[in-house]
């Protein structure tokens, strides 16, 4: 079991390694450069050929992927191009107000989600249980934008309980800050349960069809504690690596949402950096994201291998 | 005369669809009796079995008729009425002691779960009464046992935790729905004295199921012979096996005898040696599952592996068809070097050894016609024209005995023999010199099992094929054979004509094999239990 888990970290390495290969080159094929993108259309060729130097774009791609893979490895992002300010200094606090967002979704979403979910297993085909499918299903059928607008609508302009924008200052207090995030992170709840209850529930449910389940029915066991204490340990495997995926998607993929109610995430600043050409800053962003993902994905496998009692208690 | 602790009444039980599994049922059990129930697979035995505890799997519905546990109709009860029952007094000893332990939890804990939960034991009491039961039953190191999770010990021992979970609440009633099926011979013979001892010490009322009636034999004092759903006969299981009085318990009872009985078969001399398996070791990993196993088989002959499960009788069959490599040793094919890996191997060495599977439902692939599939080969190895492919599929079809209107349907309309005379066709299609059967018969029933058998033998007259068929089923070898080798732990410690290996002198291990086949006969258990214990 130990080697697995330690092949499955080697492993979260290797992905993290082929990402920043694949963000580097994914740069490189951007259609045109900053050093057009500052000095804009009246540029001589001789202007940008020097601005280029300057920035040191002319030199091969390799070499300027090795010194930028070995810079962030000692945690220097780099200098924006646009702006000279060191990208780290930009999206440490940025980072910090993405992760504030996740975890005050996650807090929310992923206990309800699973809750519904048992309890939708527990009463399947009835009321409770086509009601959760029915409202989550719902929420994800519209755009996200939508649900963001209408929640606006309802909660700041017409009952006025909760800002539309939800602009973060580093000054604020932990309870003014979750009081402005409110309207953002129950848009996202409503984007990421859906998913999770119907996995929980699917999962709890392929579980009950096992012949252990029916042995457990025969013991005269209570249909909860049948699904709590039989299905629920065997079906975790999957509900840990949903929650994971979702919980990556929380903090990778909330750019709509920070644009609709001007929130200070990472999300924002990479679409500032792909659309002034910034490389240095849609680097550190794409690489913030992806560790995200690799990070939440390897802990989701190494929880579902401590959690296989097979493995756990080997022959 | 005291009342009945268990009684059924009409009892009839459909599906979704409103097709009815079990149709007018009745019996009724006394304390301390055992009651066996026979059949086919679909006969309605476990429908019934699981009727008893008023439960009903998934889509069915008792429709009529209503049990009655010591005076009480529980199917009348609310859920939790019904819960109550369960486990307390009814409880269930299932087929698959593997897939009936929640992999998740310990066998303590789940061996406890009932009596704390119906409040008989508090946890420290049931601890103690498990270890206690643990030691009886003479489970390895019995005061660890239960700490064990189910794929940490062995196929017996877990049904031994199963038998022993089932009576932790002290139950009146308990269904054993095949406890034994899928346990080797030797094993199955230890877990039926144990549980003929735990029905008599505890004076438990027993449902016994089964398809062996020679298992039954050992346990019942009454019979019921069930078919589709319908009871054919209920007497004493003394008139069952010495005075049946309907067509099919006759058919049963004379089919099952008839496997007692060795049939001698000449053995074939001066045949061409077709396949010779030199010096065969292999490994899994580390582990080594065939140690210097060396085997013939010559054109026209049927050899038989014998041995339990983890004897290396599959390993052997998965290197001779190139799927497990062998770490040395030497196979020999019509007197070619055969290449120990199936990737190296030509089309026609390919086309020549063929396959037949144990569990036919998963070797066929449901979305393809019976056309598709026994065709098939004979494309991917002939080259013929789609009309010659047609009119080929339907020979074979006839030659296994299925009519022609077969080929357009699919093979999940089939019953399970009339699918494994369709592997048989597919195999015939490449026109085989070695078809290798593994378990070829296990999964089906009895009657429909000696058909296969028969459809096999039949074929090896008119096409002089060879067989290697690896079983556990002494009966089968004794009917089949003409050689035989026995595996026991990847070594080979018996082999030569099957006259020869089953007549004394045996070797020790083949003595306990053959008499660990249950026989049809009242006291088979006990005159043997009495033998071996002295």
């Amino acid at each position: 079991m130990f080697r697995l888990i330690i092949t499955r970290v080697f492993l979260g390495f290797a992905t993290l390694f082929a990402v920043t290969l694949l963000i580097f080159a994914a740069t490189e094929i951007l259609p045109g450069d900053v050093a057009s993108a500052v000095l804009g259309q009246g540029a001589t060729p001789d202007t940008l050929a020097a601005f280029r130097i300057e920035l040191g774009l002319d030199r091969p791609a390799y070499v300027r992927y090795l010194e930028w893979l070995t810079n962030a490895l000692q945690g220097d992002l780099g200098v924006a191009m646009t702006n000279k300010r060191e990208v780290l200094d930009t999206i440490t606090p940025r980072l910090y107000n993405t992760l504030f967002l996740a975890g005050y979704a996650a807090a929310i979403a992923v206990p309800i989600a699973i809750i519904l979910g048992i309890t939708a297993a527990i009463n399947e085909g009835k009321w409770i249980d086509r009601a959760a499918n029915i409202v989550t299903l719902g929420a994800i059928s519209v755009p996200e934008f939508f649900i963001a607008y209408i929640l606006i609508l309802v909660f700041a302009t017409n009952l006025g309980w909760f800002p539309s924008l939800s602009t973060v200052y580093s000054d604020m207090g932990f309870w003014q800050k979750i009081h402005v995030v409110a309207l953002p992170a129950l848009t996202l709840t409503m984007l990421v349960m859906a998913h999770m209850l119907r996995m929980t529930r699917a999962s709890v449910l392929a579980i009950m069809s096992q012949p252990y389940i029916e042995m457990a029915f025969l013991k005269g066991l209570p249909r909860k504690r049948v699904i709590l204490h039989h299905a629920l340990p065997n079906a975790a495997a999957p509900i840990i690596s949903v929650v994971a995926l979702n919980l990556a998607y929380l903090i990778v993929g909330v750019v709509v949402i920070e644009v609709v109610f001007v929130y200070p995430g990472v999300g924002q600043y990479m679409v500032d950096g792909v659309s002034k050409r910034d490389l240095p800053v849609i680097q550190a962003c794409a690489l913030v994201f992806g560790s995200a993902f690799v990070l939440l994905n390897t802990i989701a496998d190494i929880l579902a291998i401590l959690l296989n009692p097979r493995l756990r208690h080997p022959r | 005369m005291t009342a009945p602790i268990l009684k059924i009444q009409n009892l009839r039980i459909e599906n979704l669809v409103g097709d009815v599994l079990v149709d007018n049922a009745s019996l009724s059990l006394m304390r301390g009796k055992v009651l066996g129930l026979i059949g086919e697979s679909g006969a309605g035995k476990s429908t019934i079995g699981l009727a008893a505890m008023s439960y009903a799997r998934g889509g069915c519905k008792i429709t009529g008729g209503h049990v009655e546990i010591d005076g009480v109709v529980i199917q009348d009860l609310s859920a939790e009425g019904r819960a109550k029952f369960r486990g307390r007094r009814i409880a269930y000893v299932a087929q698959s002691a593997a897939a009936s332990f929640n992999p998740a939890h310990t066998l303590m804990d789940q061996v406890c779960e009932m009596p704390v939960h119906h409040c008989v034991r508090s946890r420290i009491e049931a601890q103690a009464w498990a270890v206690d039961m643990f030691r009886l039953l003479e489970l390895p190191d019995p005061a660890n046992f239960g700490a064990r999770y189910p794929h940490q010990v062995s196929g017996g021992q877990l049904q031994r935790a199963m038998a022993i979970m089932a009576i932790s609440a002290n139950p009146d009633i308990v269904v054993f729905d095949e406890p034994t099926t899928a346990l080797d011979v030797t094993t199955q013979l230890e877990v039926l004295v144990l549980i003929k001892n735990l029905i008599r010490d505890y004076n438990i009322a027993a449902l016994y199921i089964t398809h062996d009636l020679a298992v039954v034999a050992q346990i019942a004092d009454h019979i019921m012979v069930l078919r589709q759903g319908k009871i054919v006969e209920l007497e004493t299981t003394q008139s069952i096996l010495n005075s049946p009085k309907k067509t099919y318990t006759k058919e049963l009872v004379a089919d099952r005898q008839t496997s007692d009985v060795f049939r001698e078969i000449i053995l074939k001399d001066d045949q061409e040696v077709i396949l010779d398996a030199a010096n065969i070791t292999a490994h899994y990993g580390d582990f080594k599952v065939l140690k210097d196993v060396s085997i013939t088989v010559a054109k026209g002959e049927t050899v038989a592996i014998v041995g339990e499960s983890g004897s290396g009788k599959t390993s052997l069959a998965r290197v001779i068809v190139g799927l497990t490599k062998l770490t040395s040793g030497d196979l020999t094919f019509l007197g070619k070097k055969l290449s120990p890996s199936l990737k190296h191997r030509s089309r026609n060495d390919l086309r020549k050894i063929q396959l037949i599977y144990q569990q036919p439902d998963v070797a066929l692939n449901p979305r393809h016609t019976v056309g598709d599939i026994i065709g098939r080969p004979i494309k991917f190895y002939f080259n013929r024209t789609a009309d010659e492919v047609r009119k080929r599929t339907l020979e074979l079809l006839e030659q296994v005995g299925l009519p022609a209107d077969y080929y357009y349907r699919k093979s999940t309309a089939l019953s399970g023999g009339q699918k494994q005379r369709i592997c048989i066709a597919r195999a015939l299609a490449a026109e085989p010199t070695l078809i290798i059967c593994d378990e070829p018969t296990s999964a089906l029933d009895q009657l429909v099992a000696d058909e296969i058998l028969k459809l096999l033998q039949q074929l090896q007259d008119e096409l002089n094929i060879s067989y290697l068929v690896i079983t556990h089923d002494l009966g089968i070898v004794r009917r089949i054979a003409h050689r035989t080798a026995v595996l026991l732990n990847g070594e080979l410690v018996a082999s030569g004509a099957t006259s020869t290996i089953f007549k004394p002198p045996f070797h020790p291990y083949t003595e306990i094999l053959l008499q660990s086949v249950p026989e049809l006969r009242e006291n088979w258990l006990d005159e043997l239990s009495a033998r071996r214990a002295i």
